[in-house]
């Protein structure tokens, strides 16, 4: 092992060495070129880490008025949320809340979305969101849902992108930390979810030792089918493996389609340091699931029915509400038992990205620690798997021989690779954290044709279209780890960077760089009128379900149920209907279910109550959403509309009185009604 | 070192910085890809089949308000009504225009009339959506222009100014319109 070390620094330093000399020797050699180009792009600012076109700024100036050509959805990480861009002008359109609480928009604080964080642990208001998957048709993007992981507590969300709603969370049982999620198959038939950690099974007993994971941590791959028709999901069925990390994941497509493929690490089974007894072997694996298989064994009825506990959330679009309901069984199938759904692929250190390229032949393993990149070879892989040509098995998986599966290897392609992108023609692109570049290679000759440096140490990369079977290619997106002096410094924390590249010609051109939401891992982009046509504009009031919504004015109320009081309110430019309650009292829960009457687009009533130990509402034309508030003190409490709604928005205020405890103060309710006084000195 | 190099041919690299960045000052929006585009001008442009009509919109399916919608759009204030609002619009119906002194429409809809067109349709416009049940006999209404309108109810009949009677009203997403046959004329200036 210490070898192995050895060798890996002594690449590391000759590679630095080469870039030393380049530094050095490129200035020199080529003065003049550099004096012609600047009569070029003369107009570039003097920043020595600029090496973009002259063109540039015209390539990614979107002019006011004038829309995008992509949608660009970019996990958020650690903030939990789904961030949307346009490309190519990098501009945040909208960032929409998923598995983390917005008090911006009520998420996670109203009632009717309370449910949606709920998991079987009661409700956990944040988590990890890496991956996202746009869910295909056919091996091609559709524009109907994205799918999210959440890699902390497992789950995985549907987004509706006709509202750009999170419409449903499901938690997945037996799992930790959800990373090789929430990659699709080729018609979005299912969402997969495979656990980073490995971990006792839910249904035995998880107090056991650490040291004995050989013994009692297992691993599991989810497959979560999707309703064709409204995208519901369901925990169809588990795969149990052996003890260890899964990574990345991407799905089989034409000849490979029906195969699952993915990523995994610490094959050496440690439970501490693993930076170090995690990289002690010189290959770890890639897994080939032979999915259809899997389901065929369901079908048959050969899998086992576990106890389990997950909660399964969905956000009604009638009701504009959620409900959680917690399962209790899965279905898992031991891989130990069924020798042909699951094969083993050896692939050099700790491999991360697992990709497969548009013609679903050829599966890259990019080894993290690796100074090459393996390419697989689908139908290598189903001969190797027809003469068995193994090499031994891995706790009861049969291990195919690496050469047996391998199509070639990408020699010295650069320092760390980590994510692998396709452009549809012939060409993949791969990030290397280490040497802080993207490096384009040919699928054919294994060649590299470009390399370009990014700033600084990108992660994931996001071709539109780059998993697909047709990517739209044109552009890529590295989203880079680290970003020190990119931008105007922001003290300690510094939002990450994204860096977008023109990839229409032979070589690669940066265009822009611009900061994102979180931590973007994997991003994922498609046309912008796959996903515009179908925008919803408003809900349609008449269509409201809300077990609580005012269908008018008139029917606007305050009803008192033992210490619970209901308001039924109403939103309109530009007042609430009532705007004046009194009769609360110290020991009652206020529910203030505010309907918004508008039926305009893009016009939102806020609503906020001094004090409330809970947000604001923020409620779409036609929609019906529900405020908690608890007073716990006596008083005048205003009330006011916090979106800016119409040039009377100011105006958009009341008052709620608060009584103490058994006060005689009866329910009353009311609009316009000002004291005679008042009303009289109105009149003249 | 490679910065003194630079300025030694200071000149020449000037001369083509300013050629270039002459042409670079063209640039024009050449990014093929920004195909669809918002339309020109204001919020009256948005396309949306979807959401209720504004005050704007009901005027222009109305074929009694001819007149109106082409003063409106004469004075400029299609795009102010096509704004949030709260708007109460008091529309007066192509009879109630034709009631006024022959040619005085005409008169108005000149370009060298435009301010007085401007304030005579500003003088029916209030800023808040008023219900029915909101107007009282004495009431006094500050309209857009500046003046007020007086307001009686007599028999549930709501007049203007004792000049225009509310026919009709028609909820719109931003507001709320009468008809009503009479136009009001705002008081002369002093």
């Amino acid at each position: 092992m210490a070898k192995l070390y050895n060798n890996s620094l002594r690449f590391l330093y000759s590679f630095t060495k080469i870039h030393f000399m380049k530094k050095i020797l490129f200035p020199v050699l080529s003065l003049s070129t550099a004096i012609f180009l600047l009569g070029i792009s003369g107009c570039k600012p003097k920043n020595a880490g600029d090496a973009t076109g002259a063109d540039a700024a015209a390539r990614v100036y979107v002019s006011p008025g004038k829309y995008d050509e992509l949608y660009n959805f970019v996990s958020g990480g650690f903030s939990g949320q789904v961030s949307v861009y346009g490309i190519p002008s990098g501009r945040l359109l909208r960032v929409i809340p998923v598995f983390s609480v917005d008090p911006e928009k009520g998420w996670g604080y109203s009632e009717e979305t309370k449910p949606m964080l709920n998991t079987s642990h009661g409700e956990v208001p944040w988590d990890d969101q890496h991956h996202l998957d746009l869910s295909q048709t056919n091996g091609e993007i559709d524009g109907r849902w994205l799918f999210a992981n959440a890699n902390n507590t497992p789950r995985v969300a549907r987004i509706d992108l006709k509202t750009f709603r999170t419409a449903e969370i499901i938690e997945i049982p037996n799992s930790a930390g959800n990373h090789s999620s929430p990659f699709i198959t080729e018609n979005t038939e299912y969402v997969v979810a495979g656990t980073r950690f490995s971990i006792p099974m839910d249904n035995e007993n998880g107090d056991v030792p650490i040291d004995s994971y050989k013994k009692n941590f297992k691993g599991t791959i989810s497959f979560i089918s999707v309703a064709p028709t409204n995208g519901e999901m369901k925990l169809a069925f588990q795969l149990l493996l052996p003890g260890m990390d899964f990574d990345l994941s991407h799905s089989g497509k034409g000849p490979s389609s029906g195969w699952f493929f993915f990523s995994c690490y610490n094959s050496e089974q440690a439970h501490s340091l693993l930076e170090v007894n995690a990289s002690k072997r010189d290959k770890d694996f890639i897994l080939a699931v032979n999915w259809k298989k899997a389901e065929e064994y369901i079908k048959q009825g050969k899998g086992k029915k576990q106890v389990v506990k997950y909660a399964h959330n969905r956000l009604d679009e009638t009701t504009h509400s959620a409900t959680s309901v917690i399962e209790t069984e899965t279905t898992v199938i031991d891989v130990k038992d069924f020798p042909d759904i699951v094969y083993m692929i050896p692939c050099p250190k700790s491999p991360h990205g697992c990709d497969v390229d548009p013609t679903g032949e050829y599966i890259v393993g990019s080894g993290k620690l690796a100074a090459l990149i393996p390419v697989f070879a689908f139908s290598k892989i189903q001969q190797a798997i027809t003469n068995k040509t193994f090499d031994g098995d891995y706790e009861g998986i049969p291990v195919i021989k690496y050469e047996a599966a391998l199509y070639g290897e990408v020699k010295k392609p650069g320092l760390g690779p980590l994510h692998t992108e396709f452009d549809g023609k012939g060409n993949a692109y791969t990030t290397f954290f280490i040497s802080s570049e993207i490096v384009k290679w040919s699928i054919k000759d294994l060649k590299v044709l470009d390399r370009q440096p990014t700033y600084y140490s990108p992660g994931h990369l996001c071709i539109p279209g780059g998993d697909s079977k047709k990517p739209y290619g044109k552009y890529l997106i590295a989203y880079n780890k680290i970003t020190k002096d990119r931008y105007l410094p922001t003290g300690p924390e510094l939002a990450q960077a994204a860096q977008l590249f023109d990839i229409s010609g032979d070589k690669m051109k940066l265009l822009s760089d611009y900061p994102s939401i979180g931590e973007p891992h994997y991003a994922q982009a498609a046309p912008a009128e796959l996903i515009s046509k179908n925008s919803l504009k408003i809900f349609k009031l008449e269509d409201n379900k809300n077990p609580y919504v005012t269908m008018g004015e008139k029917q606007s109320k305050v009803v008192r149920d033992g210490n619970k009081i209901h308001v039924y309110m109403t939103a309109i430019r530009s007042h609430f209907s009532p705007d004046n309650i009194e009769g609360v009292r110290l020991g009652d829960e206020v529910y203030f279910h505010l309907t918004n009457l508008e039926q305009d687009w893009d016009v939102p009533h806020g609503f906020a109550v001094k004090g409330n130990n809970n947000a604001e509402l923020l409620v779409m034309p036609g929609e019906t959403q529900t405020l908690k508030w608890v007073p716990e003190r006596t008083g005048n409490f205003p009330i006011y509309c916090t979106d800016f709604c119409s040039a009377l928005h100011q105006e958009m205020q009341g008052y709620v009185r608060v009584s103490a405890k058994g006060s005689t103060v009866p329910i009353s309710f009311s609009l316009g009604k000002n004291s005679d006084t008042l009303d009289s000195a109105i009149k003249k | 070192m490679h910065m003194k190099y630079l300025a030694g041919s200071f000149s020449i690299v000037a001369i083509a910085l300013i050629i270039s960045c002459n042409q670079g000052s063209g640039m024009k929006d050449e990014n093929a890809s920004a195909s669809a585009t918002a339309p020109a001008g204001g919020q009256e442009n948005v396309k949306d089949s979807d959401s209720q009509k504004d005050v704007v919109k009901v005027a222009m399916s109305s074929k009694d308000h001819t007149t109106l919608v082409a003063a409106l759009k004469q004075a400029g204030l299609v795009t102010s009504l096509s704004n949030a609002g709260p708007f109460t619009v008091f529309a007066p119906t192509n009879d109630a225009f034709n009631k006024l002194p022959a040619g005085t429409v005409d008169g108005l809809m000149k370009d060298d009339k435009k301010d007085d067109l401007q304030n005579i349709l500003q003088y029916h416009v209030f800023m808040s959506a008023l219900k029915p049940e909101s107007f009282a006999d004495g009431q006094t209404l500050g309209m857009v222009n500046g003046d007020n309108v007086m307001v009686s109810v007599k028999d549930g009949k709501i007049m203007l100014n004792s000049s225009a009677t509310i026919i009709t009203s028609v909820p719109a997403s931003n507001g709320i319109i009468y008809v009503i046959d009479g136009v009001l004329l705002p008081p002369a200036k002093k």
